[in-house]
């Protein structure tokens, strides 16, 4: 059983602590993430949620004055001890943000740019990725006959999916995105959801969300987080149905404080 | 004022106007039975007319906590309110049909005599309608064991059904005129065993609503 437990475990994150110079912003954290699951982050502004989900691609190491302690075991490697490859850390751990972040160029090279930073020159090679990705977002139809144009010429809701294709061009096993529908209107948004309920099939998600109807449609599991603490983590079904932390419960129906 | 003072609000709505459906519902349960012993048949046609306001009510109800649904998206116990309001509506609107089934026999049987005094059946449905009152307040105040303590007296009703309908069926043969009497007497008593199944189910709603967790009470 425990081998089969590791086997579906991508993350595993062991008494994660997190300081921002003197501030105490993750304390303590156990969580386990499952392959090919969506979780999802819940929790009010500067609970945490932002800084753990930057912890498992190491994007935190962008911030000054940053102290950790504690394991984030990814793949079995804890990636806090080991020196570790960041490029390489980044190819396997994606990553999307809150608003859609094309850079200024084509929509072909957007896609294209992950996959030459690791190696891929071959035109013919290039296109496949990028057809491919820009499909398992459903951007294909929408672009196929504009490629070379600006990327930053498409709407806001096909900015985000052409930037999900740029994370999933480099063949992520994990997905992360930080609020990815916040800047978003309804319809980019259920598109972006309906998006990753079909990408759940071959990525494994973590999805920062405020919207907790969002996070109850798209996740297996929920977290939510409290004061850089987890509070509780579980089944969506569970926490949306009876969570068992009055605090979460107190959160997610809008009686907080 | 708190941050959903207003869905609170809406809420306590929804309870009060369930909890007046169910006195309705069990005052015409209670008139039905007088109406059944004492032989009123105006009584009992009232209470066959009494239970379209009672439907209207559970309409009323529904309209409310589906609205209530698609304005507030409800989740955790907000959620188990609403959908536990639902639930014990449309129980607490069979309350009512069930009078109006009671009324029903006291019209068949009409005025004429009885063959024995009633004196049984009331005993029932005293105890059913204790168990209506206990699964009520039990709602009310989610109030846990006083749900469970309610439907603990399903399994007194259950045995008193069994052994009254014996007692009713062993009466056709020295009352043959009587036959069509006795057997809406036996109706009446199916319908009391009813009622105390229906307010099992809602003190099993309320362990839900409390709890979260589904149990059957009735096992």
């Amino acid at each position: 059983m425990a081998a089969t437990t590791l086997t579906r475990q991508v993350f595993e994150i062991n008494n994660l602590n997190l300081w921002y110079g003197e501030h105490h912003a993750l304390k303590g954290v156990n969580f386990p993430i499952n392959k090919k699951e969506v979780t999802a982050i819940i929790g009010p502004s500067g609970c945490g949620k932002s800084t753990f989900i930057k912890t498992l691609n190491l994007m935190i190491n962008t911030v000054s004055n940053v102290k950790m302690t504690g394991e984030i075991n990814f793949n079995g490697k804890n990636i806090l001890d080991e020196k570790v490859d960041l490029v390489e850390l980044r190819k396997h751990v994606g990553m999307v943000f809150q608003k859609g972040n094309p850079f200024p160029q084509s929509i072909f090279d957007n896609v294209a740019y992950g996959p030459r930073i690791h190696g891929i020159k071959r035109k013919v090679h290039l296109d496949e990725i990028v057809t491919k990705a820009l499909m398992d977002v459903a951007l294909w139809d929408e672009v196929k006959d504009r490629l070379n144009s600006p990327a930053l010429g498409l709407s806001g809701g096909q900015q985000q999916r052409l930037c999900i294709a740029r994370a999933l061009a480099t063949k992520p096993d994990v997905l992360l995105m930080d609020e990815p529908t916040s800047a978003l209107d309804p319809i980019s948004t259920l598109k972006i959801e309906e998006l990753i309920l079909e990408l759940k099939e071959k990525y494994t998600i973590v999805i920062v969300t405020h919207n907790m109807q969002q996070a109850s449609r798209v996740s297996d599991k929920t977290a939510f987080f409290l004061m850089g603490e987890l509070i509780e983590l579980d089944e969506t079904s569970k926490i949306f149905s009876a969570p068992r932390d009055s605090r979460t419960e107190g959160y997610i129906t809008g009686r907080f404080g | 004022m708190s941050t959903r003072s207003n869905f609170d609000n809406d809420l306590k709505e929804l309870k009060d106007l369930l909890l007046k459906m169910a006195s309705k519902s069990e005052a015409a349960i209670k008139e039905a039975m007088l109406a059944l012993i004492n032989q009123d048949l105006d009584k009992a046609k009232q209470v066959i007319e009494g239970d379209n306001e009672i439907d209207d009510m559970d309409y009323e109800i529904n309209d409310k906590a589906l609205l209530l649904i698609a304005r507030q998206s409800p989740v955790a116990s907000d959620l188990r309110k609403i959908s536990v309001a639902l639930k014990v509506s449309s129980e607490v609107e069979r309350f009512a049909d069930i009078a109006v089934n009671i009324a029903k026999s006291a019209l068949h049987i009409g005025k004429e005599e009885h063959f024995k005094e009633i004196i049984d059946i009331p005993k029932m449905m005293e105890m059913a309608l204790e168990m209506v009152s206990d699964s009520i307040t039990a709602y009310y105040s989610e109030d846990i064991d006083l749900a469970k303590k309610c439907a603990e007296k399903d399994d007194d009703v259950d045995k008193m059904f069994g052994s009254l309908i014996q007692e009713l069926l062993s009466y056709i043969p020295q009352n043959p005129k009587s036959t069509n009497q006795i057997i809406q007497l036996a109706f009446v008593c199916r319908y009391i065993e009813r009622i105390a199944d229906h307010s099992t189910n809602i003190s099993e709603d309320v362990i839900y609503l409390v709890t979260g967790r589904r149990v059957n009470l009735n096992a």
